[in-house]
């Protein structure tokens, strides 16, 4: 057995091992190297909501307009108050969860486990809102119409509020049918037929005088252009191609198709984040129960998992302030 | 073994929950800026962008500092670590941000006054 053990006689010297300069565990020292990196990434995508908003700083969509639900309020215009409302969830099982580590460093199991368990709630709600975020994002409210030049026009009646196309719509004897793969030639299919047509749509505009169309264009005021009644009739009639309702990664009715995308790359990969993350406490959350911790000696693992999950948090700060406050 | 945890901790919990305190005036105030958008902020520009803008970034670089100093409590650690983590990051996110940002507007320019018909 002796010849197994490997002598370098270097051992207590600098070069013997064992050193720890940064003074942090392996895994610790890990998980931070690893949070820089998901911080660049994260970086990354908001670089490029950067570079996508200043390419169209002068017709970027109002983000106080798009986000302006609260749950039990509709048709009511809340800006932001839903998403505060997230932000203030997250921050706060931020809390919770530095109370566990700072539990953990004194062996307090019971504690531990409420922590770790109110920051599992407070994820889980995270998550829930922002699906119910997704949802209305994916729904949309009012509707636009789309342009052949790849923008969308508005609809707002004579005081400058929206109205919504399903209010002012003509209707027209013509059905229309998604092309399906049964009967397309070459196993083809459409995309999905909104619910209302063009010609629907323009003919209604035509009926109702006091209806005007307003541009994704900022004026010198920074509200966006409402064109008079004669130039919104020339402007629909010579360039309106399409109608859409509430927002996929190809179409949405709120501005450029890039701002959509941003949407739900970036939420959906911070809400992605959040989702590994509930997960992983989960995990931990069980080891602290079963008592892996208190027989290991020590709650490092709620402190490593706790760093992820404030990073989590980190990000969220920023999410919040360039997309909805920006 | 648990070498982290064998020398003394001191509850943090009153800096804990005094930070909490001040994370949620400052996205109170956020919201409220957000919200009433005073018009001097909005109408003076500062290195191109609105004043409102400035303070928003501030504040959250503010957040960021405190979430990372006092919840992932890199003020703990040791200055090589903290060293490593945040000027890596800073240098790397400013620099891509500097890039990107200067090149969006570049391409706003040329969308806007080169001899380019791109609403059709």
């Amino acid at each position: 057995m002796e010849a197994t053990v490997i002598r370098t006689g270097t051992e207590g010297k600098t070069w013997g091992g064992g050193n720890e300069p940064l003074k942090a565990s392996y895994g610790k020292m890990m998980m931070w190297f690893f949070i820089v990196s998901d911080a660049l990434t994260f970086s990354g995508f908001l670089a490029a909501y950067g570079f996508s908003r200043f390419k169209f700083i002068d017709s970027w969509p109002i983000a106080d307009e798009v986000f302006n639900h609260f749950p039990f309020l509709h048709g009511v215009d809340a800006p932001m108050y839903y998403v505060a409302f997230m932000t203030f969830i997250l921050i706060f099982s931020s809390v919770t969860m530095v109370l566990a580590v700072d539990a953990g460093h004194h062996m307090k199991k019971g504690k531990v486990t409420l922590y770790m368990f109110l920051t599992i709630i407070g994820g889980a709600i995270f998550v829930g809102s922002q699906a119910w975020e997704w949802k209305n994002f994916i729904q949309g409210e009012y509707g636009a119409v789309t342009t052949m030049g790849g923008n969308v026009l508005q609809f707002v009646d004579a005081e400058g509020e929206r109205v919504a196309i399903e209010d002012f719509v003509a209707e027209l004897p013509v059905t229309r049918v998604a092309n399906q793969r049964n009967n397309g030639i070459w196993f083809s299919e459409n995309e999905t037929v909104s619910e209302y047509t063009i010609e629907e749509v323009k003919a209604g505009f035509a009926a109702n005088e006091d209806i005007l169309i307003r541009t994704k264009m900022f004026d010198e005021n920074g509200q966006k252009t409402i064109l008079s009644r004669e130039e919104s009739l020339s402007k629909l009639n010579a360039e309106a191609i399409g109608v859409v309702q509430g927002a996929n990664l190809t179409h949405n009715e709120y501005g450029p198709p890039l701002f959509a995308d941003f949407f739900f790359f970036i939420t959906g990969f911070h809400g992605f984040h959040v989702l590994s993350g509930v997960i992983i406490n989960i995990i931990i959350f069980f080891n602290v129960i079963l008592g892996t911790y208190e027989r290991r000696g020590s709650y490092e693992m709620v402190e490593k998992v706790g760093l992820y999950w404030h990073f989590v948090d980190l990000v969220w700060v920023f999410v919040f302030t360039f997309f909805y406050l920006v | 073994m648990a070498h982290s945890t064998t020398h003394h901790h001191e509850s943090n919990t009153k800096r804990i929950w005094f930070v909490f305190a001040l994370l949620s005036f400052v996205t109170i105030v956020e919201v409220f800026l957000g919200i009433i958008k005073p018009e001097f902020l909005v109408d003076t520009h500062f290195l191109a962008m609105r004043l409102l803008n400035w303070i928003f970034i501030i504040l959250t670089i503010y957040k960021a500092y405190y979430i990372a100093w006092a919840f992932m409590h890199l003020e703990g650690e040791s200055k090589g670590l903290r060293r490593a983590v945040v000027w890596s990051a800073i240098f790397l996110i400013s620099y891509l941000m500097f890039i990107l940002l200067t090149e969006g507007d570049y391409i706003f320019d040329v969308f806007k006054n080169g001899q380019v018909a791109w609403d059709f």
